[in-house]
């Protein structure tokens, strides 16, 4: 379980998380949606120890980020497997290699296991045969199923997406989203998606939250999503420009 | 004036912060360097790079380095000291000041920058990150290979920067000045120092420890797409040719 205690965060004197609490449960799949700029992917940096928090705690089954070594953080990281915004990878090297490195850096198993590895962990992502490719030579899709294959190849208890579907086409973004499914289901993990893609987060997420303003303001099921009556929520889940919520153009406009 | 004062108080400030916080990744470095020898592939692959892929330049600039103080010494001789003298001269220039000095600069604009555009497209693509969330330290990973690389091949790169250089004197002096060859090479073994070259392959090892450190602490600390990767790769190299020339006054100081 991973429990997030008045997370606060700045860059350059500006708010960005702002006394944020949230609990992620084992096995949910928690979707957190939110705008662009509002601190989804810092919050997800925060949860593998990328940031460091100006104040508040994460705690990941029940040892306090803030307090471990840097040997120990490493362990713990050990646990997740991420999915950059990007996909991250390493484009100096093959895809069996990005999928392959942790697994030879950290030693975990002989050379031989590590080739059924990355077999099998591109299979899984539907992407058999790629071995050799490298990063380049992939397209958009193709490069966030591999650095799926990459997060999933520690075996880890948590995954956490970084706007997984951003940049891809509808069909795309749909195999993405049935992939989240499935390998939440199959490798039964907790998964974390940040995302603004409505879509995707109506199908993949078991609970949605809303991050605004720094802060967690609405946390529901899917379909008491749909159902919300926060005007905040609303316009969100609605996409409409009209409400509570300004447009940022808007806000350097009136300045 | 209190404008000014508070100018100066704040790069002061700022001076100082870079500086402690390039000093506290120099010692990171030097601590992960006990994984080496667990390392040794990727440290072969980067003395490749530094070493293999540098030395078409180093020897190209070598020569001509060597063959322009030949012609020059012969002018600046002329009349005033005998041109025995001239074969010692050209040696001790290049061995002491010129070979280091001209091989760091060549290898801070071919390395050094290299070195931060490399680390800081990683930085701005997130491939840092993704080194860290697989619990890799990008500094045991990325840092150590290239900076002990660096330390490892500038003197082997200076050595023989030094040796064509003199080549390239002596080819210079016998072919289009007409000085024989036992006049250019007698009066070297009589002033020839193994101190000399002792000391310019401790500045070489110097200079490829600043221009690696630069390269990498401004390449992890990009910011920004393309624009400041270009940023980083400018800084990366005018850092690297400032510190070189400052601490190669401070060395000859010290060591001369």
């Amino acid at each position: 379980m991973i429990s997030i205690r008045g997370l606060s965060k700045s860059f350059a004197g500006k708010p960005v998380l702002q006394g944020l609490d949230l609990d992620i449960h084992d096995g949910e799949c928690l979707s957190i949606i939110g705008r662009s700029g509002c601190g989804k992917s810092v919050l997800l940096k925060h949860i593998i120890g990328l940031i460091t928090p100006d104040e508040g705690t994460i705690i990941i089954d029940g040892e306090d980020l803030g307090t471990m070594s840097k040997e120990h953080l490493y362990k713990v990281r050990q646990k997740f497997g991420i999915l950059f915004q990007g996909s991250a990878l390493f484009d100096s090297m093959t895809v069996e290699d990005n999928i392959a490195l942790a697994l030879r850096e950290h030693d975990l198993m002989p050379e031989s296991e590590i080739q059924g590895v990355v077999e099998n962990t591109l299979t899984m992502v539907g992407l058999p045969g790629i071995e050799l490719l490298k990063p380049a030579e992939l397209s958009g899709g193709m490069k966030k199923r591999v650095g799926l294959a990459r997060a999933i190849a520690l075996n880890p208890r948590y995954i956490l997406y970084d706007e997984p579907t951003t940049g891809l086409d509808p069909i795309m973004a749909d195999i993405i989203n049935e992939m989240i499914i499935r390998l939440n289901e199959k490798l039964s993990v907790t998964t974390v998606v940040v995302t603004h893609d409505m879509v995707s987060s109506y199908k993949v997420a078991t609970r949605i939250v809303m991050l605004h303003r720094g802060k967690i303001i609405f946390s529901g099921s899917p379909e008491e999503t749909r159902n919300a009556s926060d005007p905040v929520v609303r316009q969100f889940i609605e996409g409409s420009a009209e409400g509570p919520i300004k447009p940022i153009l808007t806000d350097h406009i009136k300045k | 004036m209190t404008t000014i004062l508070a100018l100066i108080g704040r790069l002061t400030l700022a001076f100082l912060s870079e500086t402690g916080r390039a000093g506290i990744l120099l010692g990171q470095i030097l601590v992960e360097g006990r994984n080496l020898i667990r390392d040794h592939k990727l440290l072969i692959e980067q003395a490749m790079d530094v070493g293999y892929r540098s030395l078409p330049l180093v020897l190209l600039v070598g020569v001509f380095t060597g063959a322009v103080s030949a012609w020059q010494g012969n002018y600046q001789f002329e009349g005033y000291i005998p041109i025995r003298f001239l074969g010692v001269s050209v040696f001790k220039g290049v061995v002491i000041e010129l070979g280091p000095v001209l091989t760091a600069l060549i290898i801070a604009g071919r390395v050094g920058a290299s070195i931060a555009a490399e680390l800081g497209t990683m930085k701005v693509t997130e491939q840092i990150d993704a080194l860290e969330s697989l619990a890799i330290s990008p500094v045991r990973y990325l840092a150590t290979p290239r900076f002990f690389a660096n330390v490892v091949m500038m003197p082997a790169l200076v050595t023989l920067a030094d040796f064509i250089a003199v080549v390239g004197a002596f080819v210079v002096a016998n072919g289009f000045i007409g000085i024989s060859t036992a006049t250019f090479f007698n009066e070297i073994p009589k002033h020839f120092w193994l101190y000399d070259i002792g000391a310019g392959l401790l500045k070489s090892v110097v200079f490829g420890g600043i221009t690696a450190l630069m390269g990498c602490y401004i390449g992890f600390n990009a910011e920004g797409g393309a624009e400041g990767v270009g940023n980083a790769t400018i800084r990366a190299f005018v850092w690297s040719c400032l510190l070189i020339l400052a601490s190669d006054f401070l060395l000859a100081m010290l060591l001369f």
